[in-house]
């Protein structure tokens, strides 16, 4: 069991959880190019050890998180809100942000 | 073997006695037995046959390695095969019967596969069976299966019940500071430290009574101490399981734990679960797990009346029962010498093989004293008799290994070759062990990167003062690991022997074959391991796979390290350089049923029913599954079936009006400044201008231009939408919608949220569907076409105060209406509609009728838009704006995806409008039935408006393409083929007339 | 080397079993080779043994950083089945299937292929309607395919769940000649192959690193030395990233996911089907080994991984759903489960194909469908190696795919790697 400790809800089993994918991917413009879209979707660099990567709290708050974690050991190293104004409203409240 | 009850001592309680069976006699032991020791006292000896050849097996243990007692336990519906008798505690009424024989385990007409030992050895099933013996003549595989059917009837241990399993199991969740494995010396030791610290302990232990190797101790002191540590640790507060073995370790200091609640009672209170698997989440974990003594491999050393030390051991002191009376013991280290002396102490004749010259005082003096005759430099070589012991060669050191000495007639052999702590649960965090050459065997690595600590014989301390210092210098690391404040306890250091222990994984003498077993349960022999050698198998992997050692239902426990030291010599190396094995989980086999726990049958998934559900079913509905949904399928009149039944559902639709829940769609709000903006984006046509009272049909892409959901979004007000998905699609868009708005487009100021729950649904189409609203709501002029027109929605009241959102939609192609209420007043809602409905001569309908006129309108639905379907396939090119960019406007563009001659929708009909077709048939060219075809059916239907059956499908090009030609829909795995025409998708009312109306 | 027969058998009975050969060298490697593959595994394997057989190459290695067949051949669930539909999919896997019929007598090696039924379990009209979609593709193609009714079903295999199923059963699709195989010896069985044709399989051979020179390949080094190449061949499932980019290739339309997979205690026949179903988010598959074994799995554990090691829901989900469908198994006991990396591909199909550089070729992207294309795998891999281009047959195995936009996701998934299989 992974367990992920999610800012908004605390430390929960990973089945809580659904993964996402790799957060590093930069998504672009609506009209971007074909080109662009097909290696945001398509290509990953497919990382061995520690990787940023999105988590949706599908059965808790309902947040989309983004976790550093290895895809060796599974051993997390942070979590954060994806939502950049969420995790500045967190770190300001002093309740998560990174941990 | 002669085994015989001692009348008194050990654990076994003589008030209670217990009767059982075995293979249909009826036999007695006691409370406190396990079927192996009573079995054992019943001077029962072959208790199993072997995989392969056959040979007569018996008690080889007293534990969770056995190899030898696999026996079926249990009738019926309640048979479980492959028990190790050792483990399996008495119970008055146990049934217990021998496996892989026939027609007795004693006398095995299997046997005979025995004589013909000399070609079955390892991976000589991939060398012929292929074809017409001798030289394989033939092809294919039609002799193999014939051959393949007689092996596996060979093959396999037990017989498994093909019944339902009638028992309950549960899944249960726990959390612990420190989670402490084994409950011997160091276990018991660790858990009361940890506990007195002031954590939260839980101390497991797959045995029925907590102690370990105490348990198989007779002197006072130590069942004093054991007594004492217990008592102390319950008053401390520990939590304390036994019958549960940790089965596996897992992240984050996840443990599995197999509780066995009611396997040793008779007849359980039938609320109680058979088994409790249990997910322990632990930050720290210390394993005091034990050890195993390891077997040695010489002849014949499979015999009923074979064991190991401890076992020995084991039934005489917890037992009670003497298992031979003229005994060898054999060993390569100390731990047998007071069990040797034991066993002569109470009253057997017991000869001792010490495999080494040195040998301390204090040892010779304890077996002196008792009587025991010690031979030293003396290793057994070869077991006499069939289905028991009677004699022992034996063979003494020389010069240049073992050479034969003699023998002894004897009925018991117990044998110490070295003792392997029990690393399993640290292999499966992939943590490897590491090989310490002064014990003799491998333990966990100084260093782990997780808080799990090892202690006692796991740890390969073998002292029992030792192994309680060893738990408690593991309790003070975890201690300090959460924070606490303690000293650290020195950990003892490995051994505790006062002699060195030499290493002894075979004997051999030259010039003799022997049947040596490495891994019995699956008759891997000496020879084997050598033949793999020389074969090229040389990695453990490529030994185990092609021996099948270790691969049994002891997982390895007992061969593993005896087929990596004759591996070692025969490749001239060290045992570390051979490597190791990796151990995976389960550490014992588990019962499948507490994995599933009440999981099973009808709540394997949960089930989802709309809040109308009870009023459907009142009503006449039949019930169908749609993903997890029980939706109304039909609603069935007297002497209806389903055809008649949607035909009817249909053709009332379209002449009066009909009613129908669809409570199941997705609905979603979305709020926000940015709400328009987002809409925009994710639907493929422009929702910047749709006005507030307005729905519109939308349709969103994947990213990769693929179409991935459509349904409709009304627009409340200027920062309020109300969006409607397919049931099927429902969590996956919101899914989508959140990750948008959460990592994308962080700017939008948008909020989403399910309501789908909130709110209850119910179309209501057909001609008189206005009217029936006109008599519904409060005020009937909001239903006036001026003030609702085609696309409207309005919020209103329904009579009786009920609040509701409506929107002129129609999935129908009749005029039509969607009215959502809140979910409790959902009976409210269908009971007012259907109060005028049913006088107006309306009907309900369910999914069948609904889809019948979604084909009519060449509507599609999931069975279309699979997921490799692109907006223009679908007929729905229009939908996608060129003057925007939106979710999956790069991609849709792709060349292959744009080509002219990609199957596209359309409708279908019968040649001879008599005859009917099925969805899933192949359209192909009249002149080309076969191949890839030329398209595809999804749907079919009869059409009461059209007078006969009608499908949609896609095909190359489009309908355009194949006008007035004749088009096969082929049908081989059903109907055959069938002449069809290709048609517009639009079948019925083409021109919407019906939905403006 | 000697010809396995039962006549080897019986003679070498009477001579101590002492008379059998390696059945593979341990060769050291040679300076340069003219074609390199990476990866002995199935794929690999098979595809040095193709190379040899149909092509006349000779002077081959095979580069391996474990033991040969170590990776995900012996983790899977010897399904061997060709009941795909898609244009890019439905020769290849019948082509397979057909080299499966004849693999123990081409290899002279049983590997033990048993066309026991592969038996789809239907719960829905529309589910029989897709299936049949399926089915009469097949059938249309020249591949077996059928569907069972309830009760030829029943009366097949009697103790499937039909009475308390939360999914009623109503059929099955079935395909007669797929069924399993014995995993390692499908490996073993190519490497002796492809060794007695002078293959060098060279084990314990870790590549470190690519020698490019001008938009080519010259040399591999490995933990063994530096060992030339004319031609490369990538064929390491699971691992396939890290030596792309160690040929300086960027990224993959690949992500590494690990599945588990689940053996039980032997038992007496049990199960004479190949039995899978999938329905309300389950995905079950099972049969039983010859040794007796029930072997079973279901889907991944939904998370990139390259750990070797699964977690304790995704067991807990596949014993639900074994039990939902075979309810005796609830009895039964688990005897090991384990899990290996796959690489899973952006829309669930495999890559043969070229790369950007002239001589380096990959063969990759089998997500868990892998065992099963093995021998058609190594058949076109070994003629793409030979012929610099690809056979019309994997014209769509190839990279630049998601760019023209071909569809041959069998599921309809869509591009998450993670929801393939």
């Amino acid at each position: 069991m992974i367990r992920i400790n999610c800012p908004f809800c605390g430390e929960r089993d990973h089945t809580e959880f659904s993964y996402g994918g790799d957060a590093s991917i930069v998504y672009p413009e609506l009209d971007a190019s074909m080109e662009e879209w097909h290696d945001a979707i398509f290509m990953r660099e497919n990382i061995q050890g520690m990787q940023s990567e999105t988590w949706h709290h599908a059965n808790g708050c309902r947040m989309w998180l983004v976790v550093e974690r290895s895809t060796m050991t599974h051993e997390i190293q942070s979590v954060r809100p994806a939502h950049e104004g969420n995790a500045a409203v967190l770190s300001k409240s002093g309740s998560g942000g990174e941990q | 073997m002669s085994a015989k009850r001692l009348s008194q001592g050990g654990r076994i309680d003589r008030d209670q006695r217990i009767k059982f069976t075995w293979d249909g006699s009826s036999m007695t032991g006691y409370a406190g037995d396990t079927l192996a020791s009573a079995l054992m006292a019943n001077g029962e000896t072959v208790l199993g046959r072997s995989f392969k050849y056959h040979r007569p097996r018996g008690i080889m243990s007293a534990g969770v390695e056995e190899s030898g007692a696999m026996v079926t336990v249990g009738q019926g519906s309640r048979r479980d095969p492959n028990v190790k008798a050792t483990m399996q505690e008495l119970y008055s009424g146990l049934a217990a019967s021998g496996q892989n024989a026939w027609p007795s385990v004693r006398f095995d007409v299997g046997a005979v596969n025995g004589l013909f030992g000399r070609f079955f050895s390892a991976g000589f099933y991939y060398k012929t069976f292929m074809g017409l013996p001798p030289m394989e003549w033939g092809s294919g595989t039609g002799l193999w299966m014939k051959y393949e059917s007689i092996i596996r009837k060979a093959a396999g241990m037990g017989v498994a019940s093909r019944e339902a399993d009638p028992d309950v199991y549960d899944h249960a969740h726990g959390y612990c500071d420190v989670l402490v494995v084994g409950s011997g010396p160091a276990g018991l030791s660790a858990a009361l430290t940890a506990a007195k610290a002031g954590l939260d302990v839980l101390l497991v232990e797959q045995d029925c009574e907590l102690g370990g190797d105490y348990l198989n101790l007779a002197d006072d002191a130590s069942a004093k101490k054991r007594k004492d540590l217990i008592a102390k640790l319950e008053k401390a507060g520990a939590r304390i399981m036994t019958r549960t073995t940790a089965f596996g370790l897992y992240d984050f200091g996840t443990a599995g734990l197999l509780e066995r609640v009611t396997d040793h009672i008779a007849s359980p209170d039938k609320h109680l679960p058979r088994h409790r698997f249990w997910t322990v989440r632990a930050r720290q974990t210390i394993l005091a797990t034990g050890a195993l003594e390891r077997q040695v491999a010489f002849g014949n050393n499979d015999r009923p009346g074979v064991m190991n030390v401890a076992a020995g051991r084991s039934y005489l002191n917890r037992y009670a029962v003497l298992p031979g009376q003229d005994i060898v013991v054999a060993t390569n280290n100390d731990s047998a010498y007071a069990t040797a002396a034991e066993l002569a102490n109470a009253g057997a004749t017991v000869s001792l093989l010490d495999a080494r010259t040195v040998i301390s005082e204090s040892m010779m003096s304890l077996v002196g004293n008792s009587g025991v005759n010690l031979h030293t430099r003396s290793a057994p070589l070869n077991v006499r008799g069939s289905h028991g012991v009677n004699g022992l060669d034996f063979a003494v050191a020389s010069s240049n290994g073992w050479s034969a000495q003699g023998s002894e007639s004897c009925d018991l052999v117990l044998v110490s070759g070295g003792w392997s702590p029990v690393v399993h649960l640290l292999s499966h965090r992939g943590i490897r062990p590491v090989w310490n050459a002064e014990q003799a065997c491998f333990v966990g690595p100084d260093e782990v990167n997780e808080p799990i600590y090892m202690a006692g014989s796991a740890a390969a301390v073998w002292n029992t003062d030792d192994c309680l210092t060893s738990g408690e210098s593991a309790a003070t690391k975890a201690i300090k690991a959460l924070g606490g404040k303690t000293r650290q306890k020195a950990a003892p250091v490995a051994g505790g022997w006062e002699s060195p222990i030499e290493p002894l994984y075979e004997v051999t003498v030259p010039d003799r074959q022997l049947k040596s077993f490495v891994d019995p349960q699956h008759d891997v022999t000496t020879e084997d391991v050598r033949l793999a050698h020389r074969e090229g198998f040389v990695s453990v992997e490529h030994l185990k796979r092609y021996t099948t050692l270790g691969m049994a239902t002891d997982g390895g426990k007992v061969g593993n390290i005896i087929g990596l030291a004759l591996m070692a010599d025969a490749q001239g190396k060290e045992i570390p350089e051979i490597g190791t094995t990796t151990f995976r989980p389960p550490y014992t086999p588990i019962s499948i049923g507490a994995l599933k726990g009440r999981n099973v049958d009808g709540h394997f998934r949960p089930l989802r029913r709309t809040p109308m559900h009870v009023w459907n079913l009142d009503h006449g509905g039949t019930m169908t599954m749609a993903g997890l949904w029980h939706r109304p399928w039909y609603f069935a009149r007297k002497g209806e079936g389903i055809s008649e039944a949607y035909v009817r559902e249909t053709e009332t639709t379209r002449r009066t009006v009909g009613l129908c829940d669809v409570t199941s769609l997705g609905k979603i709000s979305i709020q926000g400044p940015d709400a328009t903006e987002f809409l925009n984006r994710i639907y493929t046509n422009a929702f910047a201008k749709l006005p507030i009272g307005k729905a519109r049909y939308g349709i969103m892409l994947r990213d990769d231009g693929i179409v991935m959901d459509d349904g409709t979004t009304w627009r409340l007000s200027e920062t309020d939408y109300f969006m409607t998905t397919t049931t099927a699609h429902a969590g996956k868009v919101m899914v989508f919608l959140e990750e948008l708005l959460q990592t994308r487009w962080q700017d939008l100021r948008v909020h989403v949220t399910s309501v789908s729950e909130q709110w209850a649904g119910s179309a209501v189409a057909g001609p008189k569907s206005r009217e029936v609203l006109e008599a519904c709501v409060e005020d009937p002029a909001v239903m006036s076409n001026e003030a609702f027109p085609f696309m409207g929605v309005i919020n209103t009241t329904l009579k009786g105060g009920i609040p509701c959102r409506i929107a002129r939609i129609s999935f129908s192609g009749e005029m039509a209406f969607e009215v959502y209420v809140p979910s409790d007043y959902a009976s409210a809602l269908m009971d007012l509609l259907w109060g005028v409905a049913e006088p107006l001569d309306g009907c309900l309908y369910g999914l069948e009728a609904l889809g019948a006129m979604r084909i009519e309108k060449g509507h599609v639905t999931g069975a279309e838009l699979d997921g490799r379907v692109t907006i223009d396939d679908a007929g729905l090119g229009k939908m996608a704006s060129p003057a925007k960019s939106f979710i999956g406007s790069a991609m849709r563009d792709r060349p292959e995806l744009m080509r002219e001659d990609r199957p596209r929708l359309v409708g279908i009909k019968p040649k001879d409008t008599s005859q009917t077709f099925n969805a899933g048939s192949i359209l192909c060219a009249e002149d080309k039935v076969s191949g890839l075809g030329e398209g595809w059916i999804t749907a079919v239907t009869h059409s009461p408006a059209l007078g006969h059956w009608i499908g949609l499908g896609f095909i190359s090009s489009g309908y355009e393409a194949w006008e007035g030609k004749t088009v096969i829909a082929a049908d081989p795995v059903r109907k055959g083929n069938i002449e069809v025409e290709i048609i517009s998708p639009h079948m019925y009312d083409p021109s919407g007339e019906r939905m403006y109306g | 080397m000697s010809r396995y027969s039962a006549w080897a058998v019986f003679k070498n009975g009477f001579s101590g079993q002492k008379n059998w050969d390696r059945q593979w060298r341990d060769p050291e490697p040679k300076k340069e080779y003219d074609v390199v593959i990476v990866g002995a595994g199935l794929h690999g394997l098979a595809t040095a043994y193709y190379l040899a057989k149909n092509h006349g190459i000779k002077n081959i290695a095979i580069l391996e950083k474990g033991w040969l067949g170590g990776g995900n051949a012996g983790r899977n669930t010897t399904i061997v089945r060709s009941n795909y539909m898609m244009p890019g999919n439905r020769y290849f896997y019948e082509h397979s299937l057909k080299l499966w019929e004849e693999l123990s007598h081409e290899l002279n090696y049983n590997v033990m292929f048993s066309q026991r039924h592969h038996v789809s379990l239907l719960h829905s009209p529309a589910a029989r309607d897709a299936a049949a979609r399926r089915y009469n593709t097949m059938r249309l193609t020249d591949t077996d395919g059928e569907l069972w009714d309830l009760d030829t079903l029943k009366k097949e295999i009697p103790h499937l769940n039909y009475n308390n199923a939360r999914f009623p059963i109503i059929g099955a699709a079935v395909q007669k000649r797929a069924g399993n195989a014995r995993h390692d010896a499908v490996a073993w069985g190519y490497a002796r192959g492809a060794d007695m044709q002078g293959v060098d399989i060279i084990q314990n051979c870790e590549v470190t690193g690519v020698t490019r020179e001008d938009g080519k390949v010259t040399a591999l080094e490995t933990s063994r030395g530096r060992i030339g190449a004319k031609k490369v061949g990538f064929a390491v499932a699971g691992h396939t990233s890290r030596l792309w980019q160690m040929a300086g290739l960027g990224n993959l339309p690949i992500e590494s996911h690990k599945l588990q997979a689940f053996v039980s205690e032997p038992l007496k026949p049990l199960l004479d089907h190949v039995v899978v179903y999938g329905v309300g988010g389950a995905h079950f598959y099972i049969s039983q080994s010859d040794k007796g074994g029930m072997v079973f799995g279901g889907d991944l554990d939904w998370y990139k991984s390259y750990a070797q090691r699964g977690n304790l829901p995704v067991v807990q989900d596949v014993a639900e759903c074994a039990t939902a469908i075979l309810p005796c198994l609830g009895r039964v006991r688990l005897l090991r489960h384990w899990s290996g990396v796959m690489d899973m591909s952006m829309d669930g199909a495999a890559f043969i194909c070229k790369t950007p550089l002239d001589n380096l070729y990959l063969n990759a992207g089998w997500n868990y469908g892998g065992f099963k294309a093995t021998p058609a795998s190594g058949w076109y891999f070994a003629d793409l190696i030979a012929n610099n281009r690809p056979d019309p047959v994997i014209e769509h195995f190839d990279l630049g795919r998601f760019k023209r936009g071909v569809i041959i996701d069998e599921r309809g998934a869509g591009p998450d790697p993670k929801l393939h299989g």
